[in-house]
């Protein structure tokens, strides 16, 4: 260590500052591009595959072609560009979005917590916004058409949002204990309201509410892209503009609020934009845990707590991954669709068991 | 008249913590607020930050109650060191210091942020640390750090709630002469002290709280006597004058082990 730190403390401190900026602006720039990249990649890959195999360059020119540019080959199976674009590209882009959501939405709600373990998953906010669209399906209300879902999920969401807050938090901060029990509580409850809605339910309802609470992006649709689209852009913009404040409430409430933050509204603010996040994911693709946590944590190690940089990050990490995962759960089986709410946990709960004990260790940095 | 308290009490917890507390702070002033346990420094300090409001009487900046003020607009006023750091991800020093720049933002003075940053960190003698982790640093260091972040904040009203219970004695005597040179510069500076000698030595003014009341408020000199001190401490104490500054030791009974 001493070794290691001797040289950089000989070296003037211009110098480092001057080489620290250079190196950040380049890596972070670096960082998104090189997402923004993957996530093409892995966009015109999941495209791509399924029972009926197009290659990436037919994947491209069937989209080029659509858009009005006469670029690329068209699909050779007949039914090729058909399949494409009813089936897979709703598909991917509700992956990405969903991914992107869930992402941000962990991003955020661990800046607010100031607690790297905070994600809508494992405290429960997830199952929350689920027992409300499940409600919906049970009872089979339409009060706003293909939005009646994400409305109700939303709501849902949000008051289990709240509900973590005011019991998790306590001076400012959220020990990391008060807040796995407190989600260990919340997905009691909501559990118990799921098992209710099952046992109401009647055939159909129940194989659709069991489906969901696995976390499927089966059967997307362009409507559901259509509901899903602009709740996803709405909660990126608003968890950009608030990224920079948020930063400062990693200070703790009282010396953010010295630095010149409202915290209260900044804190309800972020809530209501995790709640709108989460809607957005639950609403037609039911419970995928885990990729809040796990995206943010990486983005961290990779580019520093910064929320300017790990907001936009997480979104398309979390987007990649989301793509990537439901890739993953079209091909592991052949001629099986798993749950990727299933593969999503089961990466990432071992994570979490990882990312639990390291808090432990270093409890002065994370309680 | 910067900041002010005019009769300020607060219940917490059905506990009376202050009651009917005045006090004035002039801009160019540096005053030490100082007493037992308990008595309530750190709340007053609470309150003259407009972290909390309270239940009677009301505290003032240029005249305005606190309440009545954004936070935003607070945060170009004072500026506040708190007893504890906490930072809940792995920030940089530098960019900790860069936050005390926040409330600038969008004006004209944010021209001058790194170059402030970068005096701050000198004036707080963190330079060397301005690229490692605030979180694995030691106490002290980060008691710093944070100090330095407080100064960039550049604000004319400067609270700090015993800044120098972490630090060695030539970072308790470097921090108390940064905030005693701001005071002559102008800047208000409050400062909440346990060590009466640090307090005689830096402090144009002494406040001594007991039992949430203001016991007594003047000049070093004449409010850090023998009698009064051992009367607000419940413990003999004794003023000494060293070569011109006074030395404040409580009083053993038994006298200091002598190697035989």
């Amino acid at each position: 260590m001493t070794l290691l730190a001797r040289p950089a403390a000989a070296a003037p401190a211009g110098d480092r500052r001057d080489r620290g900026v250079l190196r950040g602006l380049g890596g972070r720039l670096g960082l998104l591009g090189g997402l923004g990249v993957a996530l093409v990649v892995v966009l015109v890959l999941g495209a791509g595959h399924g029972q009926l195999s197009i290659p990436p360059a037919e994947v491209l020119g069937s989209f080029f072609h659509r858009v009005g540019l006469d670029l690329g080959p068209m699909p050779t199976h007949p039914r090729g560009d058909d399949t494409l674009w009813t089936v897979r590209f709703p598909r991917v882009v509700l992956a990405a979005l969903v991914g992107a959501a869930l992402a941000t939405a962990g991003a955020l709600m661990q800046g607010v917590f100031g607690n790297p373990l905070a994600e809508p998953g494992v405290v429960g906010v997830s199952s929350g916004a689920a027992v409300a669209a499940a409600a919906v399906i049970v009872f089979d209300l339409t009060f706003a058409g293909t939005w009646t879902i994400a409305i109700a999920a939303f709501a849902g969401g949000l008051l289990t949002t709240l509900l973590v807050y005011v019991m998790s938090r306590d001076g400012g901060r959220t020990e990391v204990v008060t807040l796995v029990l407190t989600g260990i509580a919340l997905n009691a409850m909501t559990s118990a309201g799921l098992a209710f809605l099952l046992f109401l339910a009647d055939q159909q309802a129940r194989e659709e509410i069991v489906f969901w609470t696995l976390g499927s992006l089966n059967g997307s649709r362009w409507q559901y892209v259509g509901v899903v689209a602009p709740l996803v852009g709405a909660g990126l913009v608003a968890a950009l503009v608030l990224s920079r404040r948020l930063d400062l409430l990693a200070l703790g409430d009282r010396a953010a609020r010295h630095v010149g933050v409202d915290v209260e509204r900044l804190r309800l603010t972020t809530i209501v934009v995790v709640a709108v996040l989460t809607a957005a994911a639950v609403s037609f693709c039911g419970i995928i845990a885990f990729v809040g946590l796990v995206v943010p944590h990486l983005v961290r190690l990779l580019s520093g707590p910064g929320h300017r940089m790990l907001v936009p990050a997480s979104a398309l990490g979390g987007a990649v991954l989301l793509v990537a995962a439901d890739l993953w759960a079209r091909t592991a089986i052949s001629h099986a669709d798993l749950p990727i709410g299933m593969l999503t946990s089961l990466v990432g709960g071992p994570f979490f068991f990882w990312l639990l004990r390291r808090a432990r260790r270093t409890a002065g940095g994370w309680a | 008249m910067m900041l002010a308290a005019h009769g300020v009490g607060v219940t917490l917890g059905g506990a009376r913590i202050l009651d009917g507390v005045d006090l004035a702070v002039e801009a160019g002033e540096m005053v030490a607020l100082v007493g037992p346990n308990g008595a309530g420094k750190s709340t007053l300090l609470a309150a003259l930050a407009g972290d909390l409001v309270p239940d009677d009487g009301v505290v003032t900046l240029d005249g305005r109650p606190l309440a009545a003020q954004a936070a935003r607009d607070l945060a170009r006023r004072r500026a506040v060191l708190l007893q504890h750091q906490s930072l809940a991800f792995g920030f940089h020093v530098i960019d900790v210091v860069r936050m005390g720049r926040s409330p600038w933002r969008r004006t004209d003075r944010e021209d001058d942020d790194d170059l402030v940053v970068e005096r701050s960190l000198e004036r707080a003698d963190v330079t060397e640390l301005a690229h490692r982790l605030f979180p694995t640093l030691s106490g002290g260091e980060q008691a710093r750090s944070s100090f330095a972040r407080v100064l960039a904040q550049e604000t004319p009203v400067l609270l700090l709630d015993e800044p120098t219970a972490s630090l060695d004695i030539r970072h308790q005597e470097a921090l108390l002469t940064i905030a005693r040179d701001a005071a002559r510069a102008g800047v208000a500076v409050v400062v909440v002290l346990h060590d009466l000698s640090l307090a005689a030595a830096y402090a144009d003014r002494v406040c001594v709280l007991a039992h949430g009341r203001v016991r007594a408020d003047g000049p070093p000199t004449e409010v850090l006597t023998g009698p009064l001190l051992t009367e607000v401490y419940d413990h003999p104490v004794q003023v000494i004058d060293h070569e011109g500054s006074l030395v404040v030791v409580p009083v053993r009974k038994e006298a200091p082990c002598v190697p035989a």
